[in-house]
């Protein structure tokens, strides 16, 4: 019964919205670079839960907006959140029944292959960065994961 | 009611998804391309940027509420100290200026004997940084003033101590700027003491910057202030840069190892001044015409 809770256009733009906010939300230099990628992290639930609402086309509209917010390459966020978003579509099903121990391992893959790929398209375009603003985001993302995703179920049900 | 039972179920089939990924993955390498080759895009990037300042302001607002919190808070002993403490300063800074004055004019003079072209000199405006992160793989800080306020690509941003960046893109109403500390980030210098000229790197730390291309006996000690040599063409020459702060000259190595700290504090700084540069009339080629022989001097 899951899947066929309703999930709102709204609710899913208002939480990519609140994701990006996150995203580009000052922090103490410390810890900067342990900003987990909450764009990312939520289009992977979306993905999950409504692959039915939105395809890798939003993804990659998605990403574009990320780029432009960061300054990044126009195009660099697009394709790799599309890519992600496309493995998570694929194997979404297997995904809903794993426990979430499993399903957390999952997304911590995801996370770093989303990361890998933006160190190759920086290291092609000759950007470097020094290695903690690669780590640092799976790491913190993956401890948050179960969290983001309960929290989110919450939301979902309580409205549905 | 069939087509309603399809779209709910579990199986989700999407028609063409890896045909669709592809062709998205083809769009978004040519964007990179493209993005990287030339900056052609700039107009996309200032209409989706449009749609995210909104994001910016709400993301802002809390550091400027509670920036305006403790600036109205503040005690009326201690605005009085911090103003009396201001006036001390603000005389101070007056009477060097007069000095300045005096030297400026006295300058102008001596180029005009050496038939030297004018310094660039330009027009000044301060710019606040608004509490936004932006690019994890770059230091950069986004500034409350776009293409509206006439800042362009490339415009040199400094505060009050020195140099901080200069601006990479130009939004509407914001704008992102790269600081000299990031580590694809060069700048041209010369050595104030003696005009030694060379290039500091940025090192991906606030609190350092990295001259590599300096001979073992290079003429450096900690101490020397580093200035802006003006020969990138993207800074105003003059401007302070960075204090030596670690000479290392290793006998069997090339090159010596020279660290400067910033003048600029900048991971602290809330507002910064853009600098636009009035760039001369008289091209090169034509001073030299005049009488070029007199220039040239031991």
């Amino acid at each position: 019964m899951s899947s066929r809770s309703s999930v709102g256009t709204f609710g899913m733009l208002m939480s990519v919205l609140a994701a990006l906010a996150l995203t580009i939300m000052p922090l103490p230099a410390a810890i900067e670079a342990f900003r987990p990628d909450w764009v990312m992290m939520m289009l992977i639930y979306w993905a999950i839960v409504a692959p039915q609402k939105y395809s890798v086309g939003t993804a990659w509209l998605i990403g574009i907006v990320m780029d432009v917010a960061q300054g990044t390459m126009l195009g660099q966020h697009a394709l790799t959140m599309c890519l992600i978003v496309f493995v998570t579509i694929r194997f979404h099903l297997q995904m809903r029944v794993f426990p979430l121990t499993q399903l957390t391992l999952t997304v911590m893959a995801m996370l770093s292959a989303y990361q890998f790929l933006l160190f190759w398209i920086n290291g092609v375009a000759g950007v470097t960065a020094p290695a903690t603003v690669y780590w640092g985001p799976v790491i913190t993302g993956t401890l948050i994961w179960p969290a983001l995703s309960m929290f989110m179920n919450g939301l979902r049900f309580r409205r549905g | 009611m069939v087509s309603q039972t399809s779209s709910n179920a579990n199986a989700v089939r999407i028609p063409a998804l890896g045909l669709r990924v592809a062709a998205l993955m083809l769009l978004s390498i040519l964007l990179m391309v493209y993005d990287n080759r030339n900056q052609q895009l700039d107009t996309v990037r200032r209409a989706i940027g449009a749609a995210v300042y909104p994001l910016q302001i709400v993301v802002d607002t809390p550091a400027r509420i509670w920036g305006w919190l403790v600036d109205s808070s503040t005690s009326r002993n201690s605005l009085e100290l911090e103003n009396t403490r201001l006036k001390i300063q603000q005389r101070l800074t007056r009477a060097e200026l007069q000095q300045l004055t005096a030297l400026e004019a006295e300058n102008a003079r001596l180029r005009d004997l050496l038939e030297a072209r004018d310094r660039i000199s330009g027009d000044i405006r301060v710019a606040g940084i608004m509490s936004v992160d932006t690019n994890p793989f770059r230091h950069s800080i986004v500034l409350d003033v776009g293409s509206e306020d006439r800042v362009y690509d490339g415009q040199s941003v400094i505060d009050a101590n020195g140099v901080v960046g200069q601006v990479l893109q130009t939004g509407l109403k914001t704008s992102q700027a790269i600081l000299i500390s990031d580590p694809d980030h060069a700048l041209p210098v010369e050595v104030n003491r003696n005009g030694l000229r060379t290039i500091a790197l940025g090192t991906g730390q606030f609190d350092q910057l990295d001259l590599p291309y300096l001979p073992n006996n290079a003429d450096l000690e900690v101490g020397d202030v580093l200035v802006t040599s003006g020969l990138g063409g993207a800074f105003p020459p003059g401007y302070p840069v960075a204090v030596v702060s670690d000479v290392r000259r290793v006998p069997q190595q090339p090159f010596a190892e020279v660290k400067a700290t910033p003048s600029a504090a900048l991971n602290q700084v809330r507002e910064v001044m853009l600098i636009w540069m009035d760039q001369p009339e008289a091209p090169e080629s034509e001073a030299n015409t005049d009488d070029g022989e007199v220039v040239e001097q031991p």
